[in-house]
């Protein structure tokens, strides 16, 4: 509904954003053979890092400029190049996707102008290696922006403009939101309607965590730079997130198909929107085993209600994640009584059917006196301790849980499992069967 | 910036440092810290270095100005434990936006955050962290604290350490050269006794402090503070009235130690609490000092009486490891002072170190290690991932003792590991540590997930199994390719 900001804060207490930088880089993550590099102090890509493996429990390659005092007033122009020559000599990735930082924005460079000099004069060493910039200092949003401006810059600088080509192939553009379980349920999904999907970033396929018994410098999978090229002869492009529209006009202007942007895919409203676009693209009706899919859901919404009926959540995420989470539970009879975003001015707080406020968990504490849940990233286990309600843990960072990366909650099989997590949580909360507790039972 | 430059000299010329004293006057001029190399980097900066100090206080309130990432990215991600308060683990930030950047509104917002911070938690002070960002765009943060002290009555401390001045070392010695100039000598303690000592460098990750400090009340000896583990502020600032320093990993505050002993006379050694000679050893020195300063006479003897028997019960409960754990191969990759303190602790139970890292150690330590393990000590300045990861795919080491950043190579090859860095949940100190680490070592070495996990599939007949007989495989050969590039620097959980 709408998105409250609060007057003139100085403090931000308990933070909920996580730097754009390292959702810059996550995207660059979801490419085949890449390397991120932060373009800053390399405290900026330690932090990043240590965040990273934490949540994923896997080893992420990510590095820095490693720019000091002195080059900060001189220009980092030089540490790019060294950087960039340094990681080809190293290992020579298929892609370096560049994020640039606070640091070196508040400086404020000509990065791009720097980055086509550099590779004209290196065009020999560096051949081979596609490198793409983002512009994504840390002051400005947060993981969703950082995601969307790189997902946005490899559109940009590698789908070529051409006709549909392929009446199979399908653009989707995922938000950050989306893990390796969402992704694989989408393609899933897709398929069944004999279409082809890319996704971009595909993490799926490169931050799933795989023992292979090889050790690779960059990313081991993810979209490849021939599939990313591939894009401008889709029919269609889904962008899945408010986050991903700029990316998904782009395409279409490049490829001339149309592009549909899905708010949210968790739910029964959003799951028959992806169905609806789906048999709308591909003209075929939705087969047999996502009937049956429905069906499943409408039982689990009448077996679960019972858990969400007059419950009161409190979520902090960011918006289009927020948007998801609120509406499924509000599908089912619970209120939110707290919203917390990371920025305002997204479509996705309009859709939130709670007034949302841009913040961060120390305001989600404030609010949530009365909560029955906490559902926010891991950071808000303190609140939800002080609290003492049962926390959900959704989101970026999940350093405190194993196969957070594997946790579906899209499509009509996801929701269930959402609603089926939730309801859980609720039944293993401590309750026990005094008089005065009674009334919140309503096992059979 | 001046008074960073020569605070930043001031740290870099310590004349307790051995490895800075081993140094021409020309060398030493340039300072310790080694250019990193873009591309080709990642440890951590000074804002963390100096954070990981401070932060330990656990009654304080650690305010973070700058934009979001320096403590968006990094908050609660440690655990060094606390008995009590838990204010230290929240996070306040000024969380700084383009719109307070282009306006110069960073030391206003900054007060403010100060006022606010101070009225609704009212902590017994507050250090407030200079980034990157804030030092670029030229705030003040020395004057914003001063002026806040004055007007709430409560300590505001500036932590002049930006990210961009240097590595996370040189941040550990900068927030000593905060706690020198703000805090340390500010208070008198309210109790104060012959036998009071401080530990310098020690966090109580995972609450080891909490393992050694019952062997101190055996003794009667009280540990006034650690500077920082499980610190209170008014203990801090009154530690300047300790008999003893004991100082703990590796130099890391060696500044404070040293000018500990110049302002307050303080006496202090280097010890660690790892391994059982090195808990022994600590014991002795803690002991031996406290009687030249006038502690209680028998000390000494109490402390040899104590040790005696602790070392006596731990060899028992070791015993039964000496089976399952004896001609285990560890290869050991961590910096400084934790490299031969853990090589002792693993011979001790009939282990074999087939390469232990010396990256950041002195060559004190260096030389420790060649005591230990003898002249052909394998000794490797750092490995890459690759490197690493081929070694224990080869299968030329039982188990790798490391940090975080290389658990993935480890387990990606299939190969049992042991967290011993500062990010680790479990507590490895004293002797009972001891003991925690050898039970820890044997459950993860003879985990039957190994055999599992490297029997290849029965349905893929074209899998060949890794060489268990590649040749020898001499790592101490590899020289650095680029500072600071090795095994570390590609994660830390």
């Amino acid at each position: 509904m709408n998105a409250l900001s609060p007057v003139a804060r100085s403090l931000s207490t308990n933070p909920l954003k996580t730097s754009a930088p390292l959702g810059a880089a996550m995207a660059f993550l979801g490419v085949e053979g890449a390397v991120p590099l932060f373009h800053g102090s390399q405290g900026c890509t330690a932090f990043a890092l240590v965040l990273l493996v934490r949540h994923f429990k896997e080893a992420i390659p990510l590095q820095t400029t490693a720019m000091n005092e002195v080059s900060t007033i001189l220009g980092g122009a030089d540490h790019v190049e060294e950087a960039l020559l340094n990681l080809k000599k190293r290992m020579n990735p298929k892609l370096v996707g560049i994020c640039s930082t606070a640091l070196t924005e508040t400086r404020g460079e000509d990065f791009e102008g720097d980055l086509r000099l550099i590779l004209t004069r290196r065009a020999e060493e560096m051949a081979g290696t596609e490198v793409v910039f983002a512009s994504t200092p840390d002051f400005n949003g947060a993981l969703e922006e950082g995601w969307s401006k790189a997902t946005l810059a490899l559109v940009d600088a590698l789908v070529p403009a051409k006709a549909p080509t392929s009446l199979r192939l399908v653009n989707v553009l995922p938000g950050v939101h989306l893990t390796v379980g969402d992704i694989e349920a989408l393609r899933d999904t897709i398929r069944r309607f004999d279409l082809e999907p890319v996704f971009l970033p595909d993490v799926s396929q490169s931050l799933d965590g795989i023992t292979t018994g090889e050790w690779s410098a960059t990313t081991y999978g993810g979209t490849t730079l021939e599939q990313i090229r591939s894009m401008g002869g889709a029919c269609a492009t889904i962008a899945i997130g408010e986050h991903m529209r700029d990316a998904a006009e782009l395409l279409a202007e490049r490829t001339g198909a149309p592009a549909h942007v899905l708010p949210m895919l968790t739910g029964l409203d959003a799951c028959d929107d992806l169905v609806a676009t789906l048999t709308q693209i591909s003209g075929a009706p939705a087969p047999a085993d996502i009937r049956r899919e429905r069906q499943r859901l409408l039982d689990a919404m009448l077996d679960g209600h019972f858990y969400f009926a007059g419950k009161k959540l409190a979520v902090a995420a960011e918006p289009d994640l927020l948007l998801a989470i609120a509406t499924l539970a509000t599908e089912l009879g619970a209120k939110i009584t707290a919203a917390v975003t990371t920025v305002s001015g997204s479509r996705a707080i309009e859709l939130t059917p709670a007034d949302v406020v841009v913040g961060d968990l120390g305001d989600l504490e404030d609010l949530a006196a009365d909560a029955d849940m906490i559902v926010s990233h891991a950071h808000g286990r303190q609140a939800a301790e002080r609290l003492g309600v049962p926390h959900l843990r959704v989101g970026f960072p999940i350093f405190d849980r194993l196969g957070a990366t594997y946790r579906t909650s899209v499509g009509y099989a996801g929701t269930r499992g959402l609603i089926f997590e939730i309801a859980n949580l609720f039944l293993s909360a401590p309750h026990g069967h005094a008089p005065h507790t009674h009334e919140k039972e309503h096992t059979a | 910036m001046t008074d960073l430059k020569a605070k930043i000299q001031d740290v870099f010329d310590e004349p307790a440092c051995d490895k800075n004293q081993a140094k021409s006057d020309k060398e030493r001029k340039k300072g310790c810290s080694k250019p990193l190399t873009p591309g080709a980097a990642a440890g951590g900066c000074g804002y963390d270095g100096a954070k990981i100090v401070l932060q330990p206080i656990v009654d304080a309130a650690h305010l973070i100005h700058g934009p979001l990432a320096c403590e968006g990215n990094s908050w609660d991600n440690r655990h060094a434990a606390s008995s009590g308060p838990q204010l230290y683990r929240m996070s306040f930030t000024t969380d700084m936006s383009e719109l307070d950047i282009v306006m110069g509104q960073g030391e206003k917002k900054l007060w403010k955050a100060v006022r606010e911070l101070i009225e609704r938690r009212a902590p017994p002070a507050v250090f407030v962290y200079a980034t990157c960002v804030t030092a670029l765009i030229g705030d003040d943060i020395q004057a914003v604290c001063r002026r806040a002290s004055e007007k709430f009555g409560t300590p505001v401390i500036p932590v002049n350490a930006p990210g961009f001045a240097g590595s996370k070392n040189l941040g550990n010695k900068l927030a000593g050269e905060t706690l020198l100039d703000h805090v340390i000598g500010t208070r008198e303690p309210e109790i104060s006794s012959p036998t009071d000592i401080n530990i310098l460098g020690e966090y109580n990750l995972a609450g080891e402090l909490w393992q050694v400090l019952p062997l101190f009340e055996k003794l009667g000896v009280r540990v006034h503070t650690c500077v920082t583990g499980d610190a209170r502020y008014n203990d801090v600032a009154s530690c300047h009235r300790s008999r003893v320093n004991m100082m703990v990993c590796s130099a890391a505050l060696v500044n404070v130690a040293r000018k500990m002993e110049e302002r307050w006379g303080i006496p202090w050694f280097e010890g660690s609490f790892y391994g059982v000679r090195d808990t022994s050893d600590a014991l002795r020195n803690v002991a031996r000092l406290l009687e030249q300063q006038g502690g209680p006479a028998d000390l000494i003897e109490r402390t040899e009486a104590l040790i005696a028997e602790e070392e006596a019960a731990v060899w028992k409960k070791l015993e039964p490891y000496r089976k399952s754990l004896g001609g285990k191969r560890a290869l050991v990759y961590t910096g400084g002072v934790k490299s031969w303190s853990v090589v002792s602790a693993l011979q001790d139970i009939g282990m074999e170190i087939v390469d232990t890292s010396v990256r950041k150690a002195t060559p004190e330590d260096k030389q420790r290690i060649v005591e230990l393990t003898g002249e052909d000590a394998h000794m490797v300045d750092s490995l890459s991932p690759r490197e690493m990861f081929d070694f224990l795919r080869e299968g030329k080491a039982d188990v790798l003792l490391s940090g975080g950043r290389t658990q993935f190579i480890a387990l990606k090859a299939r190969t049992a590991w042991v967290d011993i860095n500062q990010e680790r949940h479990e507590a490895f100190a004293g002797y009972d540590g001891m003991v925690e680490l050898v039970k820890k070592l044997d459950a993860a070495i003879n985990n039957p997930v190994w055999l599992k996990t490297r029997k290849p599939a029965p349905w893929e007949e074209t899998y060949v199994p890794a060489a268990a007989s590649a040749g020898e495989h001499d790592l101490s050969r590899h020289r650095r390719k680029f500072a600071m590039t090795d095994a570390d620097d590609i994660g830390e959980c």
